[in-house]
């Protein structure tokens, strides 16, 4: 750890790990609640255990993404944050904020409340106050990033990082305007919900990613900022008008049919290019650098990104094909892989590397690390085909045939039978992650050294 | 960058990677909205053919004239700046931009005459992409004017080259435009 206050990003990595083993464990619950649709129905109804397990998704994220942000940024503009406590602060009131939420839900408190109230609109659900929290928390980190970055070196990596960290701040603010309007409410609701996870969520993707690359395969910075900067515009070119995939419905003009199947279909390209980007790196890189378990993460990351986000985006884009297959299993498929791919990989990938630096250590655990990378990815890609499955069952019976949604339900149970089980290996494999990262050891273990556990 | 050896592979491009990688980003876009255009016209060929119809040809045929021409100015512009004859330069760069202008106001006519019978992107799947197509083109035109502007503010060789590039895209998509949409 080359500076004092990269000591910032353990915290948020600490944090979003709770979260990211609370989420899953809620996605377990949900995974049972399809096979048994009575499960739990009085205690957590399915709706609200739904919201938990997105919104706790969402919110680990963000916060895995200021981690990483409070880690890489020292190191790229060679100065220390800005202010130590101010970092502090924002997590303090993130957690805070995120706490009201889960209690506002589940005890259904302030009903009706403008302020206090829950909000209901489907992953902006948080009550006013907490709104109000999240900017107040954005503005600080903006603000302490930012001032590091301005007295500092200015590197393509903080410049695409803050492009995309300035972008998810500003379009969340949309989550204040709630037109009585369903159709124009939704309209705006894509502006956070498509334009951050397709638009400023892959600059930052791109950006820790660049971080990665350039740490671990030792490639010029030169050669790495190139392929950022065309990665940063090609998501955005795609990824802007490309909302447009979520307007085919909602009653806006039908042109947004084919604006949307266009240029959404385009936005496999900077999944690909992310792809080849991560393995060309590697292929020309020539540090051997021992955090294998970052790299594998790094490389996993941007495969199953291409993989969730591209392929099975394009899968269900076009809107002829969208006609039949909208809000089926097909989404369930898509929207799983894409995350995890992109963004819950980043997220291990910057904590498999920057844990062992933050805690003065060698990589260790990298057997147990690297296995629970495979435990989450083959768990992750098997749910995928399986709700792949259960989707295009669905979309026949249903939209094809027209039976009724609950009777094809019934006919989908052995699909979401399976889906449980994968559900149990991505647990496991998040446990074993999380333990793989803390658990202190004392020593390094060498591969084929005799006589010791390669755990 | 530093070696002096001929550049090879994506380094032996003209003016800026960026410029390229949206050009061909663009050239993606615009081809498969034709495809689209084209794929939709086989459902339905007679109305298709009926829309079209009440296209202004001419009008259309004019602007590929002035666009063409514009383009031939923005090469020329360039030519300029690289012998450093600064203000022919500004000067060709500025007959391109006059030229886009004259185009627009052909296409602003254009979309009037539309208006006024009526012809909205509602009226035939044929309009939707008419006016999808068009006016998205349209909308690059003015990018192209500014960034036209912009270069022969901060006019050299280099700036120059990449905003002749941006405006031969604008050509090129136009003059698969015009065939396409108004003609076939």
């Amino acid at each position: 750890m080359k500076y004092q206050t990269q000591k910032i990003a353990f915290a948020y990595f600490i944090v979003a790990m709770a979260l990211f083993a609370v989420q899953v464990t809620v996605g377990l619950v949900l995974g049972w609640i399809y096979v048994d649709g009575n499960f739990l129905a009085e205690l957590i109804p399915f709706n609200i255990a739904r919201m938990l397990h997105t919104n706790s998704l969402v919110v680990w994220l963000l916060l895995g993404f200021f981690g990483a942000a409070y880690f890489l940024v020292p190191e790229e503009s060679e100065r220390e944050i800005h202010s130590e406590k101010l970092a502090y602060l924002q997590l303090l009131i993130l957690v805070i904020g995120t706490a009201g939420v889960v209690v506002t839900y589940l005890f259904d408190i302030a009903q009706g409340n403008f302020l206090f109230g829950k909000e209901g609109r489907e992953f902006i659900e948080q009550p006013k106050w907490v709104k109000a929290g999240i900017v107040v928390a954005a503005l600080i980190f903006l603000y302490n990033i930012s001032m590091t970055v301005l007295k500092g070196k200015k590197t393509a990596i903080t410049n695409i990082l803050l492009l995309g960290l300035w972008g998810i701040a500003i379009l969340f603010l949309f989550s204040f305007y709630n037109p009585a309007n369903l159709a124009l409410d939704k309209m705006y609701w894509w502006y956070i919900v498509h334009l951050w996870v397709e638009g400023t969520w892959e600059l930052v993707m791109a950006s820790i990613l660049a971080f990665l690359m350039l740490k671990l395969t030792g490639v010029d910075r030169e050669v790495v900022e190139k392929w950022l900067y065309v990665l940063a515009a090609l998501a955005l070119f795609s990824g802007i008008l490309g909302t447009g995939h979520h307007y085919f419905w909602i009653g806006t003009p039908g042109y947004w049919q084919w604006i949307g199947s266009i240029f959404s279909s385009l936005e496999v390209v900077p999944f690909f290019g992310m792809m080849a980007f991560a393995f060309v790196m590697v292929w020309k890189g020539r540090r051997d650098h021992p955090n294998k378990a970052a790299l594998l993460w790094s490389l996993g990351c941007a495969t199953l990104a291409f993989f969730g986000a591209g392929v099975w985006g394009f899968l269900h884009t076009l809107h002829g094909v969208n006609f039949y297959t909208h809000g089926t299993q097909i989404t369930a498929a898509h929207g799983h892989l894409a995350f995890f791919g992109a963004y819950v990989a980043l997220n291990l990938a910057i904590i498999s590397y920057a844990m062992p630096i933050l805690r003065g250590r060698d990589p260790y655990n990298q057997v147990l690390n690297m296995g629970s990378f495979w435990l989450m990815a083959g768990g992750m890609t098997f749910m995928t085909f399986t709700l792949t499955f259960a989707g295009t069952v669905q979309t026949h019976l249903q939209r094809v045939n027209g039976e009724g949604f609950m009777d094809v339900q019934d006919q989908l149970w052995i699909f979401y039978v399976m889906r449980f089980g994968t559900g149990i290996a991505v647990v496991l494999g998040a446990v074993l992650f999380i333990y793989a990262v803390l658990r202190p050891r004392k020593e390094l273990i060498e591969a084929g050294v005799s006589g010791t556990p390669a755990e | 960058m530093s070696e002096q050896t001929a550049p090879q592979g994506i380094d032996a491009l003209p003016g800026d990677l960026m410029m390229w990688v949206l050009i061909v980003s663009e050239l993606l876009v615009f081809g498969a909205g034709l495809a689209a255009f084209m794929a939709v016209r086989v459902t339905d060929p007679v109305g298709f053919a009926e829309a079209q119809g009440h296209l202004n040809a001419t009008a259309a045929g004019i602007n590929t004239v002035v666009l063409v021409t514009s383009g031939w100015f923005a090469a020329l512009a360039l030519r300029c700046s690289e012998t450093g004859q600064i203000g022919r330069a500004r000067g060709l760069l500025g007959a391109a931009m006059v030229l886009g202008l004259v185009f627009l106001v052909v296409k602003w006519l254009e979309y009037v005459a539309k208006s006024e019978l009526g012809i909205t992107f509602e009226t035939h799947d044929f309009f939707l992409f008419y006016y999808m197509l068009t006016g998205f083109h349209a909308m690059h035109v003015i990018a192209g004017i500014v960034i036209l502007a912009l270069v022969a503010w901060k006019i050299s060789p280099r700036n120059t080259e990449v905003g002749a590039a941006f405006w031969h895209m604008v050509d090129l998509v136009w003059v698969l435009l015009f065939p396409i949409i108004y003609l076939l």
